[in-house]
């Protein structure tokens, strides 16, 4: 075991030096500057963009660039933003908590939707209630999040009045009504992330009870006399949610990556708008550490979820 | 009238012999506008009109949260250091100029005690400097006061080459500052100055204060704590501040104008889009102020009509125009296409410039795309209207056109093409890509194809357009093809800055790396002449006719063709009262901002 980690964690090394290397030549590549916008301004003379391209290093060539901001990341130097002159780490943890409890709520929002819809549409494949759940599920992962999150907004913020559309991280409430206030503006963003997500998932675990319900030994255990209950819950369960528990650990890292599209759509100040306004304003240091940070829990998780898998399945051995 | 029986008449009305307002009349029976008349007497010495804006409330506080909205988030908090406009105007929500520009581009004093006037002795009648009187008892929000010495701070911090300041170009003409009293400085300059209110003033002259930026002059500029924690004079304190997202302030206790501001507590949000940003004052009212509505018209109609706010639109001097390219791009000489040293091919002829000017219907283009965020015109210089020029006209007439073709003798080809000496009518047309632009483009392609000239479109990323980069050739300076459409803005009430996109030494070029500003490279020696007379020109009066001059000649090139005027949008909700101007912030008055029940 800790051999399998020792050579899976050392083969992580060079992919995720390849992957910065990709980005930061991607970026270097890409056409655009931090400081365009003075440049469509007749008042602020050409040479203080220059001054200021040469004050941030970004005159220099690519590779060394990209070796200097590799060499500081190692050191824990992550760079500040070209745009607000904030570290980057700064930016990153203001908005790790909004992201962590919206994109977090909606993956438990989705799990509790699709585990019990999914075991109950597999239980009686083809019934009125799987065929409905199954309707529901196909629907729920066509329909794109901007499309939902614009639907919800025109009915329960124009329409209705009920729920406000605009997400603020400080609220100025204490006590019960912070509570009250900090539910009511996450309901919607929440719904339609967790609503996306439980339709995906909910294929998933119907589909994986699918398989295990038709075992012999879930007959068995039914023709032992056992309590449904007990059979669908201990016997069926258990081992069909060994690959959705896999599906789920390789979803995290978007827990922590944000929804780009859905915070842009209700101002959420998470790290997905964070990504994305970086990326308009070209803002290098921001956009590479995100992505990279990403990146890292990305290759994270799925040594997570394979470390999960063997440990649920010890049939699964490491070599 | 000649100009000796003006200076008659406003000599009398500085005696008391006539009054103010029949002067004012006088002038606009003789096809002057108000404001030039206005600005006539002021720069005479006769003050202008007080600048009164409405304000009910009867004592500062009690008007509860002003919340913004804003599309762009603002991420720096330092006037010298702002980007874009986001990061301006949420620095002026703190931080203040000695003046501002109200609607009508006249100043209206903030720090100063007085604008400076020639009459009160405090502008040199050569030009060469200036006397701000400082308004006194002034506050920093962490109770140091304001004094000369922050002006002159100002000056050395911005002119520092090391500071990198975006507002450098703005006190370059400062010789020095002298400091005469506590609350008095002199601004000398190095040559005779028309323009001494272009530094200290509007947003790009807001003033930081000197004990908390002292110690970050030149190259540790930007390491100073308070770019992101301003202390400034204005009537909020800040709060918090986190870029991107959200900016809050409190209302500052000690302001220095009695009895403001109305509201207690003042937040800017960030992020999202315009559309939706217009949707949450417009429609569902969240939100009492949604800045730069850069969305089209239809929508913002029908958001309207959600009933808890406006837009509200305010007048520009911002050009949307088209550039025919004086120049060749489809021939390189020393390395470098579109270059100076050769002619357009087919916009040489005046001929065909005329007939592109009669195929832009900007009548339709205003109705069916733009609505109320473009007027059409046929100037470069549309506002202040005291500077607008009445010897030009547009026209869309696609018979007029062809019959000018024809007479110069492009005729119709096999192809439908008008074509002479080999030649045919075919040009590349470009833009940013944007939906407006595009529905633009096509229009103009329409009414080209029916005077048998061929334009192909093509549409360029925003941010490869308008990007200065060297090395890629779509940007609008490259200008590597026949026409484009772009809009330029005017930020300051005085177009002379605005004008100096025409001369000849600002074409782009390899030399100056395409930096230059001069993009359509139309050159002109009588234009290039009257400019130069302009910078020297310290008579009002004269300058407006200058102004004028400068705008026709431009126009009658037909390199340039004015489009639209597109005014400033913003969404108000129902009841706020913002007076708000377009040479100057969204948030200028802020302080003055308050609620009518």
């Amino acid at each position: 075991m800790g051999n399998y980690l020792l050579r899976r964690l050392i083969v992580a090394l060079p992919s995720l030096l390849g992957i910065s290397l990709i980005l930061f030549v991607l970026l270097a590549l890409a056409p655009g500057d931090p400081f365009g916008e003075l440049a469509s301004n007749p008042n602020v003379p050409p040479e203080v963009r220059e001054a200021l391209r040469i004050k941030f290093g970004m005159n220099d060539p690519v590779l060394v660039r990209y070796v200097r901001w590799l060499v500081a990341m190692f050191q824990g130097d992550w760079g500040f933003s070209f745009a607000s002159r904030v570290n980057v780490d700064t930016l990153i943890l203001q908005r790790i908590p909004t992201t962590l409890y919206v994109v977090g709520t909606a993956q438990i929002l989705a799990l509790a939707v699709a585990l019990p819809v999914g075991v109950l549409a597999a239980r009686r494949p083809y019934s009125i209630f799987d065929q409905i759940a199954n309707t529901f599920a196909f629907i729920g992962f066509s329909l794109p999040t901007f499309f939902t999150g614009l639907l919800l907004i025109l009915i329960f913020s124009v329409n209705l009045g009920w729920l406000p559309f605009v997400y603020r991280a400080d609220l100025q409430a204490t006590g019960w009504q912070w509570w009250w206030e900090s539910i009511k503006q996450a309901i919607m963003p929440i719904t339609v992330l967790g609503l996306y997500q439980a339709a995906s998932y909910t294929r998933y675990v119907r589909s994986a009870v699918l398989d295990v319900i038709k075992l012999d030994y879930v007959t068995t255990a039914r023709s032992k006399g056992l309590d449904e209950r007990k059979v669908i819950v201990k016997h069926v369960v258990r081992n069909a949610l060994i690959p959705v528990v896999t599906l789920v650990a390789l979803q995290m890292p978007t827990v922590f990556g944000g929804a780009i599209v859905t915070e842009q759509i209700f101002r959420i100040p998470g790290i997905g708008s964070l990504l994305i306004s970086a990326i308009l304003a070209n803002d290098t240091p921001v956009i590479m550490a995100v992505t990279f940070v990403f990146a890292c829990l990305v290759v994270l998780f799925n040594l997570i979820a394979d470390i999960l898998y063997g440990w649920l399945d010890p049939r699964i051995s490491f070599r | 009238m000649n100009e000796q029986d003006l200076r008659h008449e406003i000599a009398a009305v500085k005696d008391g012999r006539l009054s103010r307002r029949d002067f004012v009349q006088r002038m606009l029976a003789l096809g002057l506008t108000a404001p030039l008349a206005g600005m006539m007497l002021a720069h005479s010495g006769v003050a202008m009109a007080a600048q009164d804006f409405p304000y009910k409330p009867t004592k500062a506080g009690g008007g509860g949260p002003l919340k913004l909205l804003f599309w762009q988030a603002p991420t720096l908090l330092n006037p010298h250091f702002a980007i874009g406009a986001k990061d301006q105007e949420s620095a002026r929500a703190f931080y203040e100029p000695l003046a501002g520009w109200d609607a009508d581009g006249n100043l209206v004093p903030v720090l100063a005690a007085e604008i400076p006037s020639v009459a009160n002795g405090t502008i040199a009648a050569d030009g060469t400097w200036v006397i701000w009187k400082l308004k006194p008892g002034v506050k920093w929000h962490d109770g140091q006061p304001f004094t000369a010495d922050d002006v002159i701070f100002n000056w050395q911090f911005a002119t520092n080459p090391e500071t990198s300041a975006v507002t450098i170009a703005d006190y370059k003409d400062i010789k020095t500052i002298d400091r005469i009293d506590d609350h008095t400085v002199r601004l000398v300059f190095a040559q005779p100055t028309p323009l001494w209110f272009t530094a200290f003033v509007g947003g790009r002259g807001a003033i930081i204060p000197k004990h908390l930026f002292g110690d970050y002059i030149g190259a540790k500029s930007r390491e100073a704590p308070n770019n992101l924690k301003p202390v400034g004079t204005g009537a909020y304190l800040f709060v918090d501040f986190k870029p991107g997202d959200m900016l809050t302030g409190k209302i500052n206790p000690n302001y220095h104008v009695p009895n403001r501001p109305y509201f207690d507590t003042l937040e800017i949000k960030g992020g999202g889009d315009a559309v939706s940003a217009a949707r949450a004052v417009l429609q569902t009212g969240e939100y009492d102020y949604a800045w730069n509505l850069q969305v089209e018209d239809e929508i913002l109609v029908k958001l309207e009509a959600g009933g808890t706010g406006f837009a509200e639109i305010v007048a520009t001097g911002n050009l949307e125009f088209i550039m025919l390219n004086a120049t060749d791009p489809n021939v390189e000489v020393d390395g470098e296409r579109a270059s100076l040293k050769t002619k357009h091919p087919l916009f040489s002829d005046p001929a065909v410039r005329e007939a592109i000017n009669l195929l832009i219907d900007r009548a339709s283009i205003q109705k069916f795309i733009y609505g109320r965020g473009g007027i059409a015109t046929s100037n470069c210089v549309n506002n202040p209207e005291r500077y607008r020029s009445k010897n030009t006209t547009f026209e869309f007439n696609i018979e007029k056109a062809n019959q000018i073709l024809e007479n110069a003798g492009w005729k119709k080809g096999a192809s439908g093409l008008r074509e002479k000496d080999g030649k045919q009518l075919k040009f590349v047309f470009q833009t940013s890509t944007n939906g407006p632009r595009q529905k633009n483009q096509a229009i103009i392609k329409q009414a080209c194809q029916k005077a048998g000239i061929e334009i192909e479109l093509k549409s360029v990323v925003g941010s490869v357009f308008f990007s200065s980069d060297v090395a890629n050739p779509d940007t609008y300076s490259h200008f590597y093809c026949d026409m484009e459409m772009l809009m330029m803005t005017m930020s300051s009430p005085e177009p002379q800055s605005f004008l100096s996109q025409y001369v000849s030494w600002e074409a782009a070029t390899k030399a100056n790396k395409w930096q230059g500003r001069n993009v359509s490279r139309w050159q002109n020696k009588e234009y290039d002449d009257l400019y130069n007379e302009l910078l020297r020109e310290l008579d009002p009066v004269k300058r407006a006719a200058l102004y004028i001059k400068l705008n026709d000649l431009v126009c009658a090139g037909r390199h340039v063709l004015p489009e639209l005027n597109r005014p400033r949008v913003s969404g108000v909700r129902k009841g706020l009262q913002t007076h708000s101007s377009g040479w100057d912030n969204d948030l200028w008055q802020l302080p003055n901002w308050y609620r009518e029940s």
